[in-house]
């Protein structure tokens, strides 16, 4: 996929301009976090939980050769095959030749952010192939051909009254007169055409939640059970999965399970949470013949032992961009590739490189409210911050912020000459603004004041009033 | 005053902020008052700029420290460093130690004056058990949570602890109080759209309240509300609303300044 991630404020203008965008979101940014607040306030132990959950998540990442090492053996036992893909490329051709052995025409899909992140998609469709996404959401914007805006509500940035012209569009066999004003009806209708798609499918592919080490299953997490139908009816399994997505054991998966529900939707626990282990053996009435995991590294191995390794912790439940007040502004695809909000501000980078998604590290106002709820505890601030630095450093920024930046740290650092010249440019903005007590267009500020008035100074400042009350006072 | 009782009273090291001290000298005066009244000497340290907030959000770190070290050097000498902002407290408190972590000489003297440095209104009400009498505010009032103070230093109750001994004033709780008002420093700056986008939300929340004044502990997040506020009053004929930080009510000072952005 390509990103467009440097072209941040420009998507955002976009977003901020599509009325549908927006009424979408207004719903999103109250529903989704009244829901987790109602969830989490029903379990006095969520935050041990969410302690429990990092503790959990920084073992296996202090020791994960070992564990995926441990899952490979255990996949293999249980007659299941292990790809490693270290790239993207790799990821697609190891899938593609599974498709081509089995003589695959069409492929099922549930929900996978890997298949987006490997663009598996496209891939499989120059070579003849047809996906078929079985998500709901997903098959909306696989009807629209768009990426996903949100990591678990893919087509979050759509009304009801949208998705009803989408399908009526796309569905042009069926009966005109048909009631699709309510979302049963949708998915009623989706589900119908769906159905038939399940048993044509030769190939099944799916993302993975986690990924156990002892027993070498693979998790998904699911409120549709599509995921059941794409990975037990064909004749192959194919799991897509990034290396941090292994746990030690089921009880640690457990652990997990329990705030990732409740951090994403509100849900106690997702409708369907699946365990899938090797290929269908002799004894089991169904399943796939083959099972297969392929494991995305694509640069996550690289932030090990960096200020970035903590981002390996995320579950994907999207809470952050639940929470966050610039995606709820903008939306999801303004972040120009995969994985948006913030999150995606640092995982972006961490992928693509950061001279890629220059933006994202700073389209944040370190409100905060990420890391409060993030169930893993990750430091998403701190790390766009890191990434900042980044920048600073490989002088990416914009010249004219690194000089005005650069101006004011020099300043800040004389304070002689700060203070001589803070004064009388204070003193000029104060009388300037005298009679209306704010300016209505600024020269150097014009992004502010296009929108906003710039409140005048008093006129003096602080330290010099200070200074001359208290000689005039003589001291208290 | 005897030596005893200058040593009963600690003494407190007034950091202004730059846009305090730019902008709204009445926001200095109201803090020290306030901090004189809870029973404390206090000083305005010499030679004050800027806590290198801006640069350490923009990853120059090596100028962040510059001036985090400078800023160390002026305060490391008081009983208490009292900031009347949560976003440069919590740049001293939370990221001083942070951004010299690595340096043996500065790491102590970093952390040394973060354990001693407070947000106004925390260190008003949980430190000093300050309660204000003789002063009164007729009308409304409702309060942004500034997202530094909130989440950084946990300022929450104490600005409505100390608003609840503010005669004729009664405290409306703003929806959606702790979402950020989208000032958040430079970003206001690089992303003005998205910016005005959250101010543009933030005040139709304030208007709703019917609030008279809207109350905040941070210049920043006051003058991108009063601003957004102003305008639509200005554009689009919205209630005017009066925007102060919250020590001017507090210390009883509203006289000595017109709200943020109004002219006397």
């Amino acid at each position: 996929m390509l990103a467009t991630s440097n072209e941040f404020r420009a998507n955002a203008r976009v977003g901020l301009a599509n009325p549908t965008l927006q009424s979408a979101l207004g719903k999103m940014k109250v529903g989704f976090p009244t829901k987790r607040a109602e969830a989490v306030a029903k379990l006095p132990e969520f935050d041990a939980l969410r302690d429990q959950a990092r503790d959990i998540k920084n073992h296996v990442l202090e020791n994960i050769d070992w564990y995926l090492e441990r899952f490979e053996r255990r996949v293999n036992e249980a007659g299941g095959h292990v790809h490693w893909a270290r790239t993207p490329e790799e990821a697609r051709e190891i899938v593609l030749g599974i498709c081509r052995r089995l003589g695959a025409r069409t492929v099922t899909k549930g929900k996978s952010m890997i298949a987006e992140e490997i663009g598996l998609n496209a891939h499989l469709e120059k070579h003849a192939i047809e996906p078929v996404e079985t998500d709901l959401g997903e098959y909306i914007i696989q009807l629209r051909n768009e990426a996903p805006s949100h990591i678990i509500a893919p087509a979050v940035h759509l009304t009801k009254d949208a998705i009803e012209a989408d399908f009526r569009r796309a569905h042009s066999h069926l009966d005109a007169r048909r009631d699709l004003t309510e979302p049963q009806s949708l998915v009623a209708e989706a589900r119908g055409i769906l159905r038939k798609r399940y048993f044509e499918a030769d190939v099944g592919i799916t993302g993975a939640n986690f990924l156990v080490a002892e027993t070498g299953s693979s998790v998904i997490v699911t409120n549709e059970g599509n995921g059941d139908l794409t990975q037990l009816l064909p004749k192959a399994h194919v799991v897509l999965a990034s290396l941090e997505k292994i746990v030690p054991t089921l009880e640690d998966a457990s652990t997990i399970l329990r705030v990732l529900a409740r951090s994403a939707t509100g849900q106690e626990m997702s409708v369907y949470t699946t365990f899938s282990t090797g290929p269908k053996r002799p004894s089991d009435l169904d399943g796939p013949g083959e099972y297969h995991v392929v494991l995305l590294d694509n640069g996550r191995s690289a932030l090990l032992g960096t200020e970035f390794q903590e981002i390996l912790r995320c579950i994907r439940c999207g809470a952050c961009m639940n929470h966050c007040p610039v995606y709820g502004a903008v939306g999801g695809h303004a972040y120009g590739w995969v994985y948006p909000g913030p999150m995606g501000a640092v995982l972006t980078p961490s992928l693509i490189g950061v001279e890629n998604a220059k933006p994202l590290p700073n389209a944040s106002t370190f409100c905060g409210k990420c890391e409060s709820v993030c169930p893993m505890r990750i430091p998403l601030p701190k790390m766009m911050r890191h990434y900042r630095a980044r920048e600073w450093e490989r002088r990416l920024g914009t010249r004219v912020s690194r000089l005005a930046l650069g101006a004011w740290a020099w300043a800040a650092r004389r304070p002689a000459l700060y203070r001589f010249a803070a004064a009388r440019a204070m003193s000029a903005l104060g009388w300037l603004g005298r009679r209306h007590g704010s300016f209505f267009n600024l020269p150097l500020a014009s992004g502010w004041t296009t929108t906003r008035e710039f409140p005048a100074p008093q006129g003096r400042t602080f330290q010099d009033l200070w200074r001359e009350r208290r000689r005039a006072g003589g001291g208290r | 005053m005897s030596d005893t009782q200058t040593r009963a009273r600690p003494r407190v090291g007034l950091f202004a902020t730059c846009l305090v001290d730019l902008f709204r000298p009445s926001v200095g005066f109201a803090a020290a008052k306030l901090i004189e009244d809870s029973g404390c000497d206090v000083e305005v340290p010499e030679g004050q700029t800027c806590c290198g907030q801006p640069a350490f959000n923009s990853g120059d770190n090596a100028d962040a420290a510059e001036l985090a070290r400078r800023a160390i050097v002026m305060l490391e000498g008081y009983d208490y460093v009292v900031v009347p902002s949560g976003s440069c407290g919590g740049m001293i408190r939370e990221h001083y130690p942070e951004l010299l972590a690595g340096d043996r000489e500065w790491a102590p003297r970093a952390r040394h004056v973060a354990a001693r440095t407070w947000e106004l209104t925390a260190f008003l009400h949980e430190v000093r058990g300050l309660r204000i009498e003789g002063v009164r505010h007729d009308g409304v009032v409702t309060y942004h949570d500034s997202c530094s103070g909130l989440r950084e230093l946990g300022v929450k109750a104490q600005p409505r602890a100390l608003l609840a001994g503010v005669a004729g004033a009664t405290l409306k709780e703003l929806p959606g109080a702790e979402t950020c008002c989208g000032f958040g420093g430079t970003f206001c700056v690089k992303y003005p759209e998205v910016s005005d986008k959250m101010v543009s939300e933030k005040a139709a929340d304030i208007l709703a309240t019917g609030a008279g004044t809207l109350l905040a502990g941070d210049m920043g997040c006051l003058m991108n509300m009063a601003g957004k506020l102003k305008r639509m009053a200005m554009e689009q004929g919205a209630r005017p609303v009066a925007v102060r930080h919250v020590a001017e009510v507090l210390a009883g000072m509203e006289q000595d300044a017109p709200p943020i952005g109004e002219s006397k």
